[in-house]
């Protein structure tokens, strides 16, 4: 079903609902994130490997009342400021954490997909990361009786991911770094996929990584929706962007004003690259 | 003293690169791990295998990334694989040679903290968390610890344990079902520490040009003990040196650049 971003966030995103916004550096829908802030959604559950900058910005506009994450840093940067001024102080409100490592959030998206109750992984050896959470548990297996690492499947309420092309039979083709972004698609009650562009038909794609039209809830054409990330072959990834985020989101006040301008001061994505692109001239 | 005529970091970065061997499959991380791979490709070792946990693997960058998922990763790697794969196929099917970690706080055993400082419930600094280390550093064949060294990142005592090292020493790690075999060394920007091969407790065990036994003490936070023999590290070769510069000077050319906003 083709859907304009807004109406597709509207329909599938109420406050409440547990959200994942995948891809992993590449393909990030930031458009979406920005979208989900226009619509003011409240008490939402956040749900991505590396909460990068567009978690950061959720967090800091008042989404999130909870975030399952393995690693939450501006990459290659440093820190998330608003991540980090949301759990250290409760700013702009508290946000509950639901930790783990990359393989238990990867196997937790892979039994999703496969609708398992957990996910197993021979993980979190000598680590303190079970002590603090309850999510986080063992198996014995049944086979040779070794004790392995559990955690719960994620199943998203809605899962939105970023794609450079879908056909018009909403068929979505993916290429480059992926992440984690097919399992967590699979895992979701709802699936909602932004794409640069929708084409008559999409190249044969034997062992190409495609999300069939019956798993996909909604497509929305929003070029560069993945901006300041990438989309192999669009566009690249605006490492500056990311450098200059150290600064805007290090200060409350700047953040915000920052927010109120570009991302809840213009109607759409569109309207956001544009005011970017003023400002960079 | 007079300049050596190279940092501390570039010291780091080189010894890291000259424990690497041709051949060997590394997984890898931003920051100086991403260095010193990339440095060994570039010199004794063009056929070193670079996984990064974003999914590329093979990988033979011209910059080196900002971002463990940059464009230019997938479009020099063999193949990109989804990460689900990275984790189970590879590194923990025991495909790994060598896993690198950085922290922000280690211990005598080579335990990590990447996650908090302070208690967990109230940090008084939020870290990024663990990522991929807690089994990196459980699955790795062997893993290299790099980070620079001050009493308050090599502690007594770690705010948090991320990720295991040789746990409580003397056999523990062992005894666990991680299937690597913990840190074989630790970079640090006074030299390079080792386990104990009993106690599994690290020890000074080759020190940079310039640097002491007493200002590595110094810069310990528990009683550091002194192998029997240190060895002292070479000195940069001109064409490590030149190679390393020569690849930051792209990288950060690369960073600064605008990209084309998308239309």
């Amino acid at each position: 079903m083709l859907l304009s971003l807004s109406d597709a966030i509207d329909r599938f995103v109420p406050d409440g609902a547990s959200v994942a916004l995948e891809g992993f550096t590449h393909l990030i829908p930031f458009a979406a994130g920005h979208e989900i802030i226009r619509q003011r959604r409240r008490d939402l559950h956040l749900i991505r490997m590396t909460p990068d900058l567009v978690y950061d910005q959720m967090i800091g506009m008042g989404c999130a009342r909870r975030l399952t994450f393995s690693w939450g840093g501006n990459p290659g940067v440093g820190s998330l400021h608003r991540l980090r001024d949301a759990v250290e102080h409760g700013w702009p409100r508290p946000l509950e954490l639901d930790e783990h490592s990359h393989a238990a959030m990867a196997a937790a998206f892979t039994a999703g997909a496969a609708r398992l109750p957990f996910g197993v992984l021979r993980g979190y050896i000598g680590t303190d990361l079970p002590a603090h959470n309850p999510r986080i548990r063992s198996v014995d297996c049944p086979f040779t009786g070794e004790t392995l690492a559990a955690v719960p499947a994620l199943n998203p309420d809605v899962t939105i991911v970023h794609a450079q092309r879908a056909d018009r039979a909403g068929n979505v083709a993916i290429h480059g770094i992926l992440g984690a972004a097919r399992e967590a698609a699979l895992a979701a009650t709802s699936l909602i996929v932004t794409v640069e562009e929708i084409v008559d038909a999409l190249p044969p794609a034997m062992n190409g990584i495609v999300l069939p039209h019956f798993v996909v809830s909604a497509i929305a054409h929003v070029p560069g929706g993945a901006y300041p990330s990438y989309a192999h072959g669009c566009y690249a990834r605006d490492n500056a962007f990311y450098l200059a985020w150290d600064v805007i989101a290090r200060e409350r006040a700047a953040f915000t004003a920052w927010m109120e301008r570009h991302v809840l001061g213009t109607r759409d994505h569109g309207a956001f690259l544009a005011g970017l692109r003023a400002e960079a001239a | 003293m007079s300049d050596p005529g190279f940092a501390r970091e570039e010291l780091m970065t080189i010894a890291a690169a000259r424990l690497l061997w041709n051949g060997c499959v590394c997984f890898v991380g931003i920051g100086l791990p991403s260095a010193a791979c990339n440095l060994a490709r570039l010199t004794h070792a063009p056929d070193i295998v670079l996984v990064y946990e974003s999914g590329t693997i093979g990988t033979r960058p011209g910059v080196l990334p900002l971002s463990i998922g940059d464009g230019e990763l997938a479009e020099t790697a063999s193949c990109v694989v989804p990460l689900p794969e990275v984790f189970s196929h590879y590194l923990q099917a025991g495909r790994v040679d060598v896993g690198f970690l950085g922290a922000a706080q280690i211990d005598r055993f080579g335990n990590l903290n990447s996650t908090v400082v302070g208690p967990y419930a109230s940090p008084k600094v939020r870290l990024p968390g663990a990522g991929g280390a807690p089994e990196i550093a459980a699955h790795a064949k062997q893993t290299f610890v790099m980070l620079a060294a001050t009493p308050r990142s090599f502690v007594e005592r770690l705010d948090f344990r991320t990720s295991g090292g040789f746990l409580e020493g003397h056999g523990a790690r062992a005894r666990t079902t991680a299937r690597g075999g913990g840190p074989r060394a630790v970079i640090t920007d006074f030299g390079m520490l080792a386990p104990d091969p009993e106690t599994e407790e690290l020890r000074l065990v080759a020190l940079f040009p310039g640097a002491t036994v007493e200002e590595a003490k110094g810069k310990v936070g528990w009683p550091l003990a002194v192998a029997g023999r240190v060895d002292a590290i070479a000195a940069p070769t001109a064409l490590e040196l030149e190679t390393l510069r020569a690849l930051h000077a792209r990288t950060k050319a690369a960073h600064r650049r605008a990209v084309e906003m998308p239309v």
